[in-house]
């Protein structure tokens, strides 16, 4: 950095045609300078630190997701800019993570994006949703899902990372997001053994 | 001979006055009205922290109930300042722990608060009844906890936009069960579940609750049974606003809004399933304020929505509302105020969005009332410009963000100069601007013209040479705030302006064209401001004048240069450099 000149040039904006006729670069290019050095050109000025934001969109259906760059792809991205709220940019980073969704006896499984709810509580509501024979059953703080025709109750497990079968529940909710592979509400017969063979240990 | 009136009567006179700009007019008047006002002023608000100290303020105001601080610059909010910055609350929180015991309200925003400055809070004064944490960090639930425990009289707890860290969710557990003073809660920014029966709970006990914002996990088939309990809410922020193909949340939903007869404000909407939105239709031709802007829904939706709502003073929705919904915005909301427009896609533009500047024409054209404008879009026009300013000379706010550097006027060519010179030569009463787009030094030079009122501004990308700034800090008589990233102004500038920068509040410059060597000068000239420089990549070499400065921010203040920076910012200090 030290006394070192850089030019600034000013790009041709992505999103407008320009008649170079019209508008001379030569003169609206800018110069970072002490005043009264001279002019030079010099390599172009790096932005410190850059950052690599995802496209967000909470649109599901594919064709409303579809972007049209105009820009060309290597531009670089400008820190701060445009002038958005990190909070509002957090909001916005919407990554989808689908995971599947099997339950004990079901013909065919569902999928579900885990990115859409924000906690255990909504994922259970998904549950009734999508299997619509359920209600929640929250026991003791374990969370359940029951089938009050015939009572049969379900426990919601999922495969981690690390290939394990673990109980719903335990870790905070967005450990649990980026470690889930799958899910399977376990009929709760099945889960009893389980847990005993646990307690045995 | 004048007779002043007893200080008694002064002091009950004074009470009426409310305005920091009055009661600060006030103490000017004489050395005995300086005295008794600073005995009863209530609320103090320091725009800067580092302005003043704690002890100064202290004692000259030794009856504070209320303290309102702000700590960072305002470009944190865009990553701009870096970690560890400052903004710490801590000293503050302690001192008027001990000075104040009947303290009441604290508002903090851009500050650094960690949960033994809250539980401070919440254990030493008296009658504590408002805390507001904006855009803050440091804390987490566990600070919280504290607060629920302790504040017996607690009336306000708004978290707004602050990062905390989650420890649990059930700190709001902690609010004890004779606990009914609420009256404002905001947890809309906490990332994870807060106990929903707690909170049930605590929105059961609390009849005077008028703001509710709850968080991105409260589930949409619990909203209805809040608004059961809480029918009397004003301010409503809901949680997700989706659920699966059950018609039995959509009814309890439909039937709770039904009973909210005193609902003015909305806002919360975070993944919206559209099939849900007329549950609300009931409570549309009361609103004041809409908040969709986390929505990505569009027309039909959309445009439903607001034209249900001919109340509508303040809307804030994303750019999917497009032109069209921008239309029925001006057909049917003849008394909005405000207008936020923000950009569902970062970058580039989204082919499927139709946004232009031809909304924000039409809305200009058909709200009379109009007066504070935030618009994101990727083209604009100087004839557009020019028929905004027109139509609407009552702007006081006017923030455009086109969001490609640098773009010109898309019919043109042309820079934007004399668009944005037509907005301020007719909005007189303009205080706010934010520019962006092609501009030439010829736009600050209306600027430094025509726009007497301005308090702040902010510039991106913009200008050619010093002149630009000179302009600007020569011809805005009442300029308090000035931000500036990446244009060619510099030393010049800078030092043609030195005794401005006494009467402004700040000036924060980054990637432009000061030297170390201005700074010092600067530092030297003017030793009430502190000229702070960044210097994150440990490239700078302070006894190199030449060297210019990545991030430079100058402020006023009575309180001395700050001890509390990181190790990569110095304080401009005389002949040297200071790096503490």
């Amino acid at each position: 950095m030290a006394s070192e000149t850089s030019t600034v040039t000013s790009e041709p904006p992505a999103t407008a045609v320009v008649a170079v006729g019209s508008l001379n670069f030569n003169d609206t290019e800018l110069t970072l300078r002490l005043p009264g050095e001279s002019r030079k050109s010099g390599e172009k000025r790096r932005f410190s630190g850059m950052i690599d934001l995802k496209l967000g969109g909470n649109d599901r259906s594919d064709t409303e997701c579809s972007v049209v760059k105009k820009s060309t792809p290597s531009k670089e991205r400008v820190v701060g800019w445009p002038p958005v709220r990190s909070y509002r940019k957090n909001m916005m980073k919407k990554d989808c993570k689908y995971v599947k969704v099997a339950v004990d006896g079901a013909p065919y499984l569902r999928k579900v994006d885990l990115e859409l709810y924000s906690g255990y509580q909504q994922l259970l509501c998904a549950f009734e949703d999508l299997f619509s024979c359920f209600t929640i059953r929250n026991v003791l703080k374990e969370m359940k899902l029951m089938d009050p025709v015939n009572g049969t109750e379900y426990v919601p497990t999922y495969e981690d990372k690390d290939g394990d079968w673990m109980l719903v529940g335990d870790v905070p909710w967005k450990m649990f997001v980026e470690s889930c592979k799958r899910i399977r509400l376990m009929k709760n017969s099945e889960a009893i053994n389980g847990s005993e063979l646990l307690k045995k240990c | 001979m004048v007779y002043s009136l007893p200080e008694e009567v002064l002091e009950h006179v004074f009470s009426f006055i409310t305005s920091d700009k009055d009661r600060n007019v006030v103490s000017v008047v004489c050395k005995s009205w300086y005295e008794i006002e600073r005995k009863c002023r209530r609320k103090v608000f320091i725009g800067n922290c580092y302005s003043v100290s704690p002890g100064i303020m202290i004692r000259r105001f030794p009856e504070v109930r209320s303290v309102e601080l702000k700590g960072k610059p305002h470009f944190a909010d865009f990553n701009l300042v870096p970690e560890g910055w400052g903004g710490y609350a801590c000293s503050w929180i302690d001192k008027m722990s001990r000075a104040y015991p009947w303290l009441e309200e604290i508002r903090l925003k851009w500050m650094v608060v960690t949960d033994e400055s809250l539980e401070l809070i919440s254990t030493s004064f008296k009658n504590y009844k408002v805390l507001v944490l904006a855009s803050c960090e440091g804390f987490s639930t566990d600070g919280l906890s504290a607060i629920a425990a302790n504040c017996r009289n607690l009336r306000e707890l708004d978290l707004q936009e602050s990062e905390v860290m989650d420890s649990s969710g059930h700190w709001l557990s902690h609010f004890p069960d004779t606990f009914t003073s609420l009256e404002s809660l905001n947890i809309s920014c906490l990332g994870s579940e807060v106990s929903f029966s707690a909170l049930e709970r605590l929105v059961a006990r609390s009849p005077n609750l008028k703001t509710l914002r709850l968080n991105r996990a409260v589930p949409l088939g619990k909203l209805s049974t809040l608004l059961q309990q809480a029918p009397q809410l004003v301010e409503l922020g809901t949680g997700a606003y989706l659920s699966g193909v059950r018609s039995d949340v959509y009814s309890a939903l439909s039937k709770a809004f039904l009973g909210c007869k005193e609902l003015k404000g909305l806002s919360g909407f975070w993944d919206v399933d559209p099939s849900y939105l007329p549950a609300f239709y009931s409570v549309c031709s009361r609103l004041t304020t809409l908040n969709l802007s986390y929505a990505t829904i569009r027309s039909p939706d959309i445009t439903k929505v607001i034209s249900l709502c001919p109340n509508l003073q303040r809307l804030l929705v994303l750019d999917h509302i497009e032109d069209s919904g921008l239309n029925a915005l001006a057909l049917s909301c003849k008394n909005l105020q405000e207008l936020r427009v923000f950009p569902s896609y970062l970058y580039v533009a989204d082919a499927n969005v139709t946004l232009t500047e031809q909304g924000l024409v039409s809305v200009s054209q058909g709200c009379s009332k109009l007066q504070s404008v935030l618009y994101f879009c990727h083209q604009m026009s100087n004839s557009a410009l020019i028929t905004i300013a027109k139509n609407r000379p009552n702007l006081t706010c006017f923030r455009l963000c086109i969001i490609e550097p640098r773009t010109p006027d898309y019919l043109t060519h042309e820079p934007l100069d004399i668009g944005f010179g037509a907005i301020v030569k007719h909005c007189k009463n303009l205080n706010r601007l934010s520019l962006s787009g092609l501009l030439t030094d010829r736009v600050f030079e209306y600027i430094g013209t025509h726009a007497k009122k301005l308090d702040m501004l902010s510039i991106a990308f913009a200008g050619d040479s010093d002149l630009g700034l000179h302009h600007v800090l020569s011809g805005c008589e009442i300029l308090k705030k000035l931000e500036i990233r990446d244009c060619p102004f510099g030393d010049t500038a800078l030092l043609a302006n030195v005794a401005k920068l006494a009467t402004m509040r700040s000036l924060w410059m980054s990637s432009c064209a000061v030297s170390i060597g201005a700074c010092k000068i600067l530092s030297r000239k003017m030793p009430m401001l502190n000229v702070e420089v960044t210097d994150e990549n440990g490239t700078l070499d302070p006894k190199l004048d030449s060297c210019l400065v990545e991030k430079l921010y100058v402020y006023r203040t009575v309180a001395g240069p700050r001890s509390d920076m990181p190790g990569y910012i110095w304080t401009m200090d005389r002949d040297s450099a200071n790096k503490i």
